[in-house]
């Protein structure tokens, strides 16, 4: 905790004022239900990584919570599901995308929020409804990071004079031969192949709408679907890429960086196409007034700040990117890394999440029945 | 005979022999079965119930009728050519309104969307824009959102009304249901199940095969040896069989990967060239290597057990009759240990085709089963129906090949160690 | 397997070439779970012999596999799990297995194959299909995410092994045995403590280590029913290999397997004092 003391710096000082304040008014509420478990469910790796050192262990030590941290987002959406239908719910914040946000909020799984009520306004006054990025906010969803679908290479299995930097380049086996690890899924791939296929960003989940734009992206996807291993969990890209079991892997951004600056990875990462999207919050229906005052803490403006010392997550909310400093351990830049960084930026794709609410069943199968072909 | 005029034996208190027999006899009936009962009772409730709650929830279809209770009321009478009347969007605006405020939509729309793509976000949409609608709702729905102008989407909520369904069913194997109720085969890029169900069948065969192949000649020389020394080399069979799945797939990937110790060792050789490294895992070579190794003790023992009882002297009598050796074995040998291997085959079959585990450990995309799909639909798709709809079809096919080992070898004679 | 005076010379050849085959067929068999022995105490964070550890320099090897393992909470966490689920099921099984198969070893059991059949079951019955089914009903019942409910579930997976195990003792059972405690002045107590159970329990404990073990490696329905609390350690190696598979997944497997070489030295030791109980001496 000391480092963070010492790197917050200046931009600490600015926010003490309205911690204090905040402090004063939260701390009799926090101090009337001391010490109470709080089950929270993440992503595990260095994402849930990241929120142990930005969120959990500054509240623990304040106010003597324990808070147990459980990986199971990939399947939140199934185990919130079967909580509430056992009637047992144990689960008391869950971080999950917006997609499966939406999902279960239109059943009655999580709880709305009334952003204003619920969230800290930023150091300026401005109140959180206005202090968060498009899309952030949802009915019963707060976003805290805006996180990038990319594709990363190894530099080392490319001759210096030829690497590659764009998405066509990872359709391209004759120039830049190797394996490529794609995520067993859709989502991304079928973008990423009609950009790669010369598709304009704007037009691409229209062209996905229509059979001919889906047979096009396959087509396209059938050009490397041999020299594609498929994975699944969020840490495997990195480790194929370190073990040089593949040449591309798309990954979160966040866990190449991790891998660069933690373990010297040779890795590069295309910010080319990237497709971004949020993950934040929900509230499991029942258990708002158990993680209130712990959601308001961990979504405020240094907080989020806080986390992208860790991993190179852009905070969602637009008052925090003033206070990212260094990486906490190794005292790079953060902006470069993030996604948000403005030439990282400038072909990037936002995913169309209610493109993928509508057609995810059926471009799952369709997916799996090529994968099987 | 029970009229019989003779005086009938008794007992020492005079009840006739018979009764008193039939008695004692049905009294140890009720004794066997009161013993077995706290264990049927048991398997009953923590078992055979979930069983059949899963059966049931592959047809069970409460979706549409729950939430649209007064759009399939008004949708009765229906003429299905041409689009339905103001009241039955009337009815839909209000089942949607009560929806959005109970904030259960979500399953009905999940449910609709299984069916026809696109139907998860008409439905959303449809009820957030609800607020600001007047009467007449039939333009006023149709102006929100074209898909209630089609005439499909009111066949399939008009079908999809009953309580029971078959789609789940049909979507396992790859059909679908025409909004007239046809069923068809889906489009071809959408067929997937039933190519993996072969599959599933196919290379639980060929692991079948192997695991003979490799087990026979192992189960001959521990049968054919001296008992002290076949008890020693029967712990390497059963060592393998005690160890846990994990540590026996984890060390195959430990194995097979292409920086493990195989193909290390291969480009130590110079057998392999460093850049062209074999994949052995995350395919079908990773499936089969594995599950072979895994599944080979459930060959060996049953054969073991088989062959146990085969005399020598069988083999010696053919021998001085005069019979080749390969002869001997194929004629007299061989016939005699089919009971073990038809067990075996069954055995590792049976427990092959239902490896949930190791595919998903090594089977990387070619390698995958159906049961892989079920746990997929389980968690990930969250198709509930369609996961229990698999499933239930492939308990079908495990309990028919059950039977059929039952019938020829008999549970009980099962044994273990 | 002695090759008969008879024999001609091809046969001998073709003997040799077969106890090779067997050999080869026997190293398939152990070798894999032996590699990861060494493998395990790697210095490095790889799945494979370094050159140090070829060279057998002390520097190659290292126990650091096994202090992560020993110093996680969360693998000591699910180490407890383990054992708490699988000895409370392990009761269970045993004591419901054991009444019944002293039903079922009568001969007056009604519908025998049939009930047999159905107690076998969870045996043959998929996982993966047992797995969806009991989450579904558990689901329902608020069994589900509770340590009961997968105690409960694996006292069902545990049965069939209890049963086969003891219904086999009880059936090479000899009753005359009891018939001649009596005749020698035995009260019936007498004879059950010091006639029945001593030839009974080698059966009931290995029928018990049978669903000890099944549920201590059970990892399927444990994934699909059990909550964050119940985590167990086959969950744990389960994550571990699909997420990053570290060495320290190693140092557990090489642990499991000293453990099923105990369990399989226990089970001998009960065989052979089950046979010398019996009068049976292997030849």
């Amino acid at each position: 905790m000391k480092r963070d003391t010492q790197q917050a710096g200046k931009p600490a000082l600015k926010l003490m004022v309205c911690a204090v304040a905040g402090a004063s008014v939260l701390g009799l509420a926090s101090v009337a239900q001391a010490q109470q478990t709080l089950n929270i469910v993440s992503w595990g790796g260095a994402y849930s990584m990241s929120q142990e050192r930005a969120y959990h262990e500054p509240w623990m030590e304040k106010t003597g919570d324990n808070i147990v941290n459980i990986d199971r987002s990939a399947n939140a959406l199934a185990g919130l599901r079967a909580q509430s239908q056992a009637g047992n719910v144990t689960w008391d914040l869950v971080d999950m995308l917006p997609a499966d946000a939406m999902i279960a909020c239109a059943e009655g799984l999580i709880e709305p929020l009334d952003h204003d009520e619920l969230l800290a306004p930023a150091p300026d006054g401005t109140p959180a409804s206005e202090d968060f990025v498009d899309g952030a906010l949802g009915e019963c969803f707060v976003a805290s990071i805006v996180y990038s679908n990319i594709v990363a290479f190894n530099s080392s299995m490319f001759p210096e004079d030829k690497q590659p930097s764009t998405i066509e380049d990872v359709f391209d086996l004759e120039n830049y031969p190797g394996q490529r690890a794609l995520m067993r899924r859709p989502i991304n791939n079928m973008e990423w192949a009609l950009i790669a296929d010369g598709v304009d960003r704007e037009d691409v989940y229209d062209m996905l709408e229509t059979e001919e734009g889906i047979q096009r992206a396959f087509a396209k996807l059938d050009t490397i679907k041999d020299h594609v291993i498929w994975w699944e969990e969020g840490s495997q890209p990195p480790q194929l890429l370190a073990d040089r079991e593949v040449a591309f892997a798309s990954a979160y951004n966040g866990r190449i960086f991790d891998a660069m600056v933690s373990e010297n990875q040779p890795f590069e990462i295309i910010w080319d196409a990237q497709v971004f999207e949020l993950d934040g919050w929900v509230v499991p229906t029942g258990k708002l007034d158990k993680v209130r005052d712990y959601l308001y803490f961990a979504t405020d403006t240094q907080r989020l700040a806080d986390q992208a010392q860790y991993i190179s997550y852009g905070p969602a909310r637009l008052s925090s990117s003033e206070y990212v400093s260094t990486h906490a351990e190794t005292g790079i830049e953060m902006e470069p890394h993030m996604p948000t960084y403005g030439p990282n930026f400038a072909t990037a794709l936002q995913k169309d999440d209610e493109f993928w609410a509508d057609y995810s069943d059926e471009l799952n199968q369709r997916f799996d029945a090529w994968l099987a072909q | 005979m029970s009229d019989s005029p003779a005086t009938p034996l008794t007992t020492a208190d005079g009840v006739p022999l018979k009764v008193s027999l039939r008695r004692a006899v049905r009294r140890s009936k009720i004794k066997a079965f009161l013993l077995v009962s706290p264990l049927l009772l048991f398997l009953v409730v923590a078992f055979v119930m979930p069983i059949f709650e899963m059966l049931w929830r592959s047809v069970d279809n409460p979706e549409v009728s729950t939430h649209l209770s007064r759009t399939v009321e008004a949708l009765e009478g229906w003429d299905r050519e041409s689009l339905p009347g103001e009241e039955v969007f009337a009815a839909l605006a209000e089942d949607l309104r009560e929806g959005q405020q109970a904030r259960n939509l979500g399953l009905l729309s999940s449910r609709l969307n299984y069916e026809k793509s696109g139907m998860r976000s008409t439905i959303t949409r449809t009820a957030r824009g609800l607020g600001a609608l007047e009467p007449p709702y039939r333009e006023a729905l149709i102006e929100l959102n074209d898909t209630w102008g089609e005439l499909d989407t009111w066949k399939l909520i008009q079908r999809e009304a009953s309580p029971l369904t078959i789609s789940y069913y049909l979507a396992a194997v790859d059909r679908q249901l025409t909004p007239d109720g046809e069923i068809v085969r889906a489009p071809e890029s959408q067929r997937l199940h039933v190519t993996l169900f072969w599959r599933t069948l196919w290379m639980s065969l060929v692991i079948t095969g192997l695991t003979l192949l490799l087990g026979y000649p192992v189960a001959f020389l521990l049968a054919s040896l001296p008992l002290r020394y076949s008890n020693l080399l029967m712990i390497l069979v059963l060592l393998p069989f005690w160890t846990s799945l994990l540590v026996r797939t984890t060390t195959w990937i430990a194995i097979l990967q292409s920086q493990g110790v195989l193909n290390d060792l291969m480009v130590a050789v110079g057998v392999v060239a460093d850049d062209a490294r074999w994949q052995m895992i995350h395919n079908k070579t990773g499936t089969i290597v594995a599950m072979t190794h895994i599944l080979l003790p459930f060959m060996i023992l049953p054969l073991y057990s088989v062959m146990k009882t085969i005399p020598p002297s069988y083999m010696r009598a053919a021998r001085s009759l005069g019979g080749r050796p390969f002869l001997c074995f194929r004629r007299v040998y061989f016939p005699l240990t089919i009971p073990g291997i038809a067990a075996g085959g069954i055995l590792v079959f049976i427990l092959s085709i239902g490896y949930y585990i190791t595919p998903a450990l090594v089977g990387g995309q070619s390698g995958r089963f159906i049961t892989n799909y079920i746990a997929y639909h389980m968690q990930t798709s969250l198709n509930w129906g369609l996961a229990a709809a698999i499933a239930s079809i492939l308990l079908f096919v495990v309990v028919v090949f059950y039977l059929v080992f039952n019938r020829l070898i008999g549970v009980d004679k099962v044994k273990l160690g | 397997m002695a090759i008969p005076s008879y024999a001609t010379r091809g046969e001998r050849i073709w003997h040799y070439v077969f106890l090779g085959i067997c050999a080869l067929i026997f190293l398939f068999l152990v070798g894999p779970l032996l590699i990861i022995i060494p493998l395990s105490f790697n210095a490095q964070p790889y799945f494979t012999f370094s050159q140090e550890m070829l060279s057998l320099d002390p520097a190659g090897y290292s126990l650091r596999w096994y202090q992560d393992f020993f110093t996680s909470r969360a693998w000591l966490h699910a180490i407890k799990n383990s054992f708490i689920i699988g000895i409370a099921s392990t009761i269970l099984a045993t004591i419901l297995g054991t009444i019944a198969a002293l039903g079922l070893s009568s001969r007056h059991m009604p519908a025998r194959s049939v009930i047999m059949a159905l107690l076998i079951s969870p045996m043959i019955v998929p996982l993966i299909i047992s797995a969806a089914a009991m989450f579904f009903f558990f689901s329902k019942v608020n069994l589900a995410q509770t340590y009961l409910g997968v105690i409960l579930a694996h006292t069902a997976l545990g049965i069939p092994f209890v049963v086969i195990t003891v219904t086999a003792t009880l059936s090479s059972f000899d009753t005359t045995l009891i018939k001649a405690a009596h005749s020698l002045g035995a009260n019936p107590t007498r004879t059950f403590f010091k006639v029945v159970l001593p030839l009974v329990t080698p059966g009931v404990v290995s029928g018990a280590l049978f669903a000890f073990i099944t549920s201590f490696d059970e990892v399927v329905v444990v994934l699909f029913i059990s909550g964050p609390e119940q985590r167990t350690m086959p969950i744990q190696m389960w994550s571990g290999i699909r997420e990053q598979i570290s060495p320290t997944i190693l140092a557990v497997a090489t642990l499991l397997v000293l453990l099923s070489m105990l369990l399989l030295t226990t089970l001998e030791l009960l065989r052979r004092r089950s046979e010398r109980l019996r009068g049976v001496t292997p030849e």
